[in-house]
């Protein structure tokens, strides 16, 4: 790669500590431009970028000239912003610009993930303490009724079908796949397609799906098939509780349509990272391809099914869109997220809501662990 | 090495291959079905979806009427006719009966005393007629007068998907470029430079890889609210960074601490600051890492719901496609022309950016993508 040319800087070591200190009145007098500047530049900046958000929230323009300001707003003042307090502090003397800059570059990031992700844990915890209101403190009892109510009891069910099926079903049809792909002269084209619904919104899926599985036999070509072959009248599929639990299963297919590019790709990689030698010696001491398969590629890409595997898991446990669009959590296919969004966005109870939320995150503090303890081990920081 | 095997043992490994395309082919058909299904609706008409399934667009054959005929009066109905060949009592006819040769079938139609039949005709069927005007219908704002097939005309309002595209447009670009921004400076921090609380931050940000982003929705509602952020592009802008920083901050950290260290040093001593050494060095060197991310959060943000759905709410000037597209679902769920339409236009964009750039797209995908 050809090395990016460095520019000449100059205003290294220009900061307040190159000016030679007599006395607090003629430090101010004569740095007293700079404060200015230094005061001035952030104003002029914030200003600026206030008026943007006020342009954009009260703007009657069209509707493209809208998007193109946003745009550009919204990436410009992110940059603008690092940019400034590099300025500021590049004005500052050695010391505290060695101390102070590496905030400039962490600090943003700390700060969103402060506000947006880890005080929520807390904040969600804290308000599953009160009622539905918000008003009087009940201690767990949201929990308690979390644990004892039917409609949890279905999604909690429904979840775990969810892992179970989708998970292991996504597994053996990406594993099936790549092994297939590997051997094919198609291989590049057949990867294509199969990952094409990866890339497909899960609503978009949902209305794929719905046509499927529509009771009209002239819509759906799942009950075209079925009325066809077996003479009997159409189902509905997952639209209403005739098949409970089995329903689960049908919006199952809908994720593992759209999943198992991913678990794909990944396999085809891991297989093409076993050394050939391995493979020729296995041959040549007269293994079948099954063997192979069994004995020597499956364990030799345990750890890429491991990841696959807990990456679909927590996937499959926060699975949202696909039920919502598809049955909005009736006919018994509720499940932990459409529960909490259910109570707390439909039956404003903020209490239970969020004490579900917790119930989520429970879930998957022992895959947050596994990845602490391995990076723990991988020693990033010397 | 082909040469010295036996010939019995090559005529095995070419059926192996057979079966192997075969099996191969069978999953990428079933994998495909749904998305041409889909495709294919789009563009036909309200009636023609009703009335016959998407697949009847390829050639197939289908009975077509050819000639309509009465049986003499004087013919007994309450026995086993012969009409034209054909053999039945009055029931079998009126389900049908085929005449000998099979080509032909012979249908009862009206009463029983009138004696009227039709006849029918195995014939090559394709291609109903295909239309553009669910697309104009979906993507454009005014209103459509839309001719029924018994002649009738309905007024309907278009569903201005031109809009909410550009919304999800404007959703989109700063959600993705925002936090890449944030991600690389903190990324380039976490590298190379040194302060107190390092080590932390940068647990934190690893456990947070996996957190659900639905323990973060109340509270931020709640933020939103007091500071007037909920329905405006900035509020979901920065929960769209706030959602993809951790994930950000840990690929590109992965990146950029693998880059030579001795590259970074040179430029130090050439006097070089951080912010100089970021902007020339490290963000043209770690243009492959930015690529994968940027894909795989541009898909993620336009193809998100919950997000939209909660922190935009019912604002339609700032309303997504997913978002309408759901709404439509569940308002008009029997209005499959528009609904096929509409999603292929929510799907295109992210079509478009997986073909030309699968390359980076799984190169993301293979740095690890753990995603809360």
């Amino acid at each position: 790669m050809q090395e990016p040319k460095l520019k000449p800087t100059s205003n290294v070591g220009s900061g307040a500590s190159a000016v030679g200190f007599k006395g607090p009145v003629d430090w101010l007098a004569t740095n007293l431009f700079r404060i200015l500047l230094s005061l001035f530049v952030p104003l002029l900046t914030f200003m600026g970028l206030y008026a943007g958000f006020i342009f954009l929230r009260d703007s009657q323009a069209p509707k493209g000239v809208i998007a193109v300001v946003a745009i550009i707003w919204g990436v410009g003042g992110v940059a603008a912003l690092y940019m400034v307090s590099n300025w500021l502090i590049e004005k500052l003397g050695d010391v505290w610009r060695s101390r102070l800059l590496p905030f400039v570059f962490v600090g943003p990031a700390v700060a969103v993930l402060m506000w947006y992700l880890a005080l929520p844990t807390l904040r969600t915890f804290w308000i599953s303490l009160f009622d539905a209101d918000n008003v009087a403190f009940v201690g767990l009892s949201n929990y308690l009724a979390v644990f004892t109510d039917r409609n949890m009891f279905t999604a909690f069910r429904n979840n775990l079908m969810w892992i179970v099926f989708g998970a292991s079903l996504n597994v053996i049809f990406g594993l099936l796949i790549a092994v297939l792909a590997d051997r094919s002269r198609f291989e590049g084209v057949a990867k294509s397609l199969i990952f094409v619904p990866y890339a497909i919104s899960m609503v978009g899926a949902g209305v794929i799906w719905n046509m499927i599985y529509n009771v009209n036999p002239n819509v759906g070509m799942l009950n075209a098939i079925y009325t066809g072959l077996t003479g009997n009248e159409a189902i509905a599929w997952t639209a209403s509780s005739q098949l409970q639990p089995w329903n689960n299963v049908f919006l199952i297919f809908i994720s593992i349509w759209l999943q198992t590019g991913y678990a794909m790709v990944l396999f085809s990689a891991a297989l093409k990272s076993i050394p050939a030698d391995l493979l020729e010696a296995a041959r040549v001491d007269g293994a079948n391809e099954i063997q192979i398969f069994f004995q020597i590629m499956i364990p030799y890409i345990m750890g890429t099914i491991i990841a696959v595997s807990t990456t679909i898991i927590i996937f499959t446990l926060k699975i949202f869109d696909v039920v919502q669009v598809m049955t909005g959590g009736q006919f018994s296919t509720q499940v932990i997220a459409t529960q909490f969004y259910r109570e707390y966005f439909t039956s404003q109870n903020s209490g239970y809501g969020s004490a579900i939320a917790i119930v989520l995150l429970i879930a998957v503090i022992p895959v947050m662990l596994y990845n602490l303890r391995s990076f723990g081990e991988r020693e990033a920081f010397k | 090495m082909s040469s010295t095997q036996p010939k019995q043992q090559k005529s095995r490994l070419q059926i192996g291959a057979i079966l192997i395309n075969v099996s191969l082919a069978l999953l990428v058909i079933a994998w495909t079905i749904p998305t041409i299904g889909l495709l294919v609706s789009s563009f036909r008409t309200r009636f023609d979806i009703q009335t016959s399934g998407w697949w009847s667009f390829f050639p197939h054959q289908e009975w077509v009427k050819t000639e309509v005929f009465e049986i003499p009066a004087d013919l007994n109905r309450d026995g086993v006719m012969n009409i034209r060949g054909a053999q039945g009592t009055f029931e079998e006819f009126r389900a049908g009966v085929s005449t000998p040769d099979g080509k032909q079938r012979l249908i009862w139609i009206g009463n029983k005393r009138l004696g009227k039949l039709e006849v029918q005709q195995q014939q090559w069927i394709s291609g109903y007629s295909l239309t553009l005007d669910n697309y104009k219908q979906v993507l454009e704002g005014k209103t459509f007068e839309i001719k029924q097939p018994d002649g009738s005309v309905v007024t309907e309002q278009g569903d201005n998907f031109i809009g909410y595209f550009l919304n999800s447009l404007t959703v989109t670009i700063p959600a993705t470029v925002i936090p890449i921004l944030i991600a690389a400076f903190a990324a380039y921090g976490f590298a190379w430079m040194t302060f107190p609380g390092r080590k932390t931050f940068f647990t934190i940000v690893v456990a947070l890889l996996v957190v659900p982003l639905q323990i973060a929705l109340v509270p931020i509602l709640r933020d939103y609210v007091s500071l007037n952020l909920n329905g405006t592009f900035l509020g979901i802008w920065l929960a769209h960074t706030g959602f993809g920083l951790p994930l950000a901050t840990y690929l590109l950290y992965n990146y950029i601490s693998g880059l030579p260290r001795d590259i970074l040093e040179s430029a130090f001593i050439d006097g070089a600051s951080h912010f100089t050494i970021f902007r020339e060095l490290i963000l043209p060197l770690s243009v492959p890492a930015l690529a994968s991310f940027a894909i795989f959060q541009f898909l993620w943000v336009w193809n998100d719901y919950l997000v939209a759905l909660i922190f935009i709410g019912a604002k339609p000037d700032v309303q997504v496609l997913t978002m309408r597209i759901a709404e439509m679902v569940g308002s008009r769920g029997n209005d499959w022309h528009l609904l096929t339409a509409g999603a292929f236009v929510s799907m295109l964009l992210p079509l478009v950016v997986f073909f030309s750039l699968q390359r980076f797209f799984v190169r993301g995908l293979l740095a690890g993508s753990v995603k809360g």
